[in-house]
């Protein structure tokens, strides 16, 4: 059963197109994350569904009800947002049931309700503070708890977190995480902009680009086999290396760039197999490896070390492959040192190739 | 034993790196008497001077007897205090046939700004309000109109509003001037109002919407507690205007409902007799003091609003 059905939206501000025929359903009960740099349309797809912008034309559907035409309040959602949104001069309390007073919610209900979800969020002790009396990572358990009181089976979030510093962000990530686990059939459509949290919380990830989904499926798919060159350079980081050059196809497709050939006899080719012509070739940092390990690898080669940037647990290390930019981790521990030669190796069949001109993957 | 020892050794390390620090540390000191305090402080004193002396003066002459105000020392003060021109300014100052002083033009006025301050502040902020949050169709083209208006000059609506008043059958009334007066408050509050409410997160706004708040829920239970402040400056600035207005009151207004100044200014430009300058000076000062209350009370409340509001959200 779907949860939440976009059917061919549109949404125009004025001559400007932001989403166009947009398509999504989402399964009961299924975290999904719109992914997407600034300015992608993803917040603005969130607030179609919460009914908070009108909608040029298509359909939405929550619970198999057609909610096109009806208030937020009643489209039987919760919504976080990235600034809070807290009532200033409410208390926790007030906060929390400001909405079910507006819907008549009898009081002892009401106080039921703020129960269970202050125990949840472990906010039992600032139910009587305002909400300049706590701090950003409580303001945003109250935000949630907020959504939570309200009893509803879908939760949209807007970028929850971005105004979190790092160590919150990753501790509530992990709540946010654990909260899908307990409340069950309970839907999640989250917004951000930050790969780690969709990668982490997501078990679909929707990635947009100019108002249109550009890949939508669970993140181990996303992540190995990224279905075009945009998707593939948005998720990872470092990001991933793109070598340019030409597929040849004889007896074994072959990737060549200037004098380096990639044998891509356990590449998976995607649709009708290989056809030559110019491609970009993608290989993820992380798949690089060095020494011992890469003897063993399809692939190896010989490069200088331009630049090494240290980051505690591992090592980036900047080199050039045939003249194109290649970055590739190593252990925090392995001593690398500037202008020093390295081994490398990597397997092609972990790699991504895309198409030149259509950049989608070949 | 061991402990003592301890705190002689950080002792004794302290006292050596106080003795390292040689040169300028700390608090870079101050001299009360520079060059650039004497400059500013002399400033200010001439400026606070030029503008408290007429007040001096006023303050001086209200309480003397015309004999002591005959002999000419202005800035003299007084030798024999009488409240005498007090009680005379505010009960039974003459202006036209009415014997009764300040007093009939006080309630007036009081009666003209209360509802006019109320009136023009309750529908600005709903104005500013719905043109913020609720973006109807319309919208800009709306407050264009309205803005423009801030920029015509009053003589020019005058007659027309004679006129409009008198078919209303309000001509001459306070109902009438308190109409004008919340007419002509609009341009100027509400884009006092629309500006303070823009600056309120619009996902706050989004989320009330989400909690099933309407128009109405979110103004009353929102917008308003939040905005404190803004509703100070706008009574500031009505209280002061309304009760300030002479032009409005001297044209929409008989002798029987002439607001404070108006009366203020026939006491004192009456040309029958003698001008008594002690009895002007007490009825200017009474007249003057309503809006200076009001700056003196709610300032501290400005502060307070501001202070109250800052906090994020």
């Amino acid at each position: 059963m779907a949860s939440v059905s976009v059917k061919n939206l549109d949404l125009n501000f004025g001559d400007v197109k932001v989403l166009q025929n947009l398509n999504l359903d989402i399964r009961q009960g299924e975290f999904l994350v719109l992914l997407g740099s600034s300015g992608c349309g993803k917040s603005t797809l969130l607030n179609c569904i919460a009914g908070l912008l009108d909608i040029t034309d298509g359909q939405i559907f929550i619970n198999d009800r057609n909610v096109t035409w009806e208030q937020p309040k009643d489209r039987g959602i919760g919504m976080v947002f990235q600034s809070y949104a807290l009532y200033p001069q409410m208390t926790v309390e007030g906060n929390l049931s400001f909405g079910l007073k507006n819907a008549g919610v009898p009081k002892e209900e009401i106080k039921k309700r703020i129960e269970r979800a202050a125990a949840l969020l472990h906010i039992e002790p600032l139910l009587k503070r305002k909400p300049a009396q706590l701090s950003g990572g409580q303001r945003q358990r109250v935000a949630i708890g907020r959504a939570l009181v309200r009893d509803v089976d879908v939760f949209l979030f807007d970028e929850p977190l971005s105004n979190l510093d790092a160590k919150l962000r990753a501790e509530l990530r992990v709540e946010i995480k654990r909260l899908h686990q307990q409340l069950e059939n309970t839907t999640m459509i989250y917004v951000t902009h930050d790969q780690i949290e969709a990668m982490t919380l997501a078990d679909r990830i929707a990635i947009m680009r100019a108002g249109a989904i550009q890949q939508l499926a669970d993140p181990a798919t996303i992540y190995n086999r990224p279905v075009n060159k945009y998707v593939a350079g948005f998720i990872g980081s470092p990001s991933i290396n793109f070598i340019d050059g030409t597929l040849e196809v004889n007896s074994d497709p072959v990737f060549r760039a200037g004098e380096t050939a990639i044998e891509l006899s356990g590449y998976a080719f995607s649709g009708n197999g290989p056809k030559p012509g110019p491609v970009s070739f993608g290989i993820r940092p992380e798949h690089i490896f060095t020494d011992k390990v890469a003897a063993d690898l399809p692939f190896q080669c010989e490069v200088e070390v331009e630049v090494v940037e240290p980051m505690g647990a591992d090592t980036l290390v900047w080199s050039r492959l045939d003249g194109h930019e290649l970055r590739f981790r190593v252990d925090g521990q392995t001593p690398v040192k500037e202008g020093e030669r390295m081994k490398i190796g990597f397997d092609p069949a972990r790699a991504s190739i895309f198409d030149a001109e259509t950049e989608m993957r070949v | 034993m061991a402990d003592t020892g301890a705190i002689n050794d950080t002792g004794i390390a302290a006292e050596a790196a106080s003795e390292a620090m040689v040169g300028p540390r700390g608090a870079r000191p101050r001299r009360m008497l520079s060059r650039r305090n004497i400059f500013l402080y002399g400033t200010l004193i001439v400026v606070a001077v030029y503008y408290l002396l007429p007040l001096y003066v006023m303050i001086v002459t209200s309480v003397k007897g015309m004999p002591e105000i005959r002999m000419g020392n202005i800035f003299a003060p007084p030798v024999e205090i009488t409240f005498e021109p007090w009680v005379k300014a505010w009960a039974t100052a003459c202006t036209g046939l009415n014997c009764d002083g300040l007093s009939r033009g006080f309630w007036n006025s009081v009666r003209i700004t209360i509802p006019s301050v109320l009136l023009s502040i309750a529908i600005a902020s709903l104005n500013g309000y719905a043109l913020a949050h609720w973006r109807f169709k319309g919208a800009n083209t709306f407050f264009t109109i309205l803005i423009v208006g801030a920029f015509i000059p009053y003589q020019v609506m005058l007659y027309p509003l004679v006129i409009i008043l008198r078919e209303m059958g309000i001509y001459g009334t306070l109902t009438g001037l308190v109409l004008v007066h919340t007419i002509f408050g609009m341009p100027i509050l509400t884009l006092l109002f629309r500006n303070y409410f823009t600056s309120v997160p619009e996902e706050l706004f989004k989320a009330a919407r989400v909690d099933g708040a309407g128009f109405w829920a979110i103004y009353f239970k929102i917008m308003l507690p939040m905005s404190l402040p803004i509703f100070v400056v706008a009574m500031i600035i009505q209280v002061t205007g309304i009760w300030n207005d002479f032009l409005f009151g001297v044209v929409y207004t008989k002798p029987d409902t002439y607001p404070m100044t108006v009366q203020l200014n026939n006491i004192v430009n009456s040309v029958q007799g003698v001008k008594e300058y002690n009895v002007n000076m007490a009825a200017t000062i009474i007249t003057g003091l309503v809006p200076l209350i009001v700056y003196f009370a709610s300032g501290k409340l400005f502060v307070r609003g501001i202070a109250a509001g800052a906090v994020k959200g």
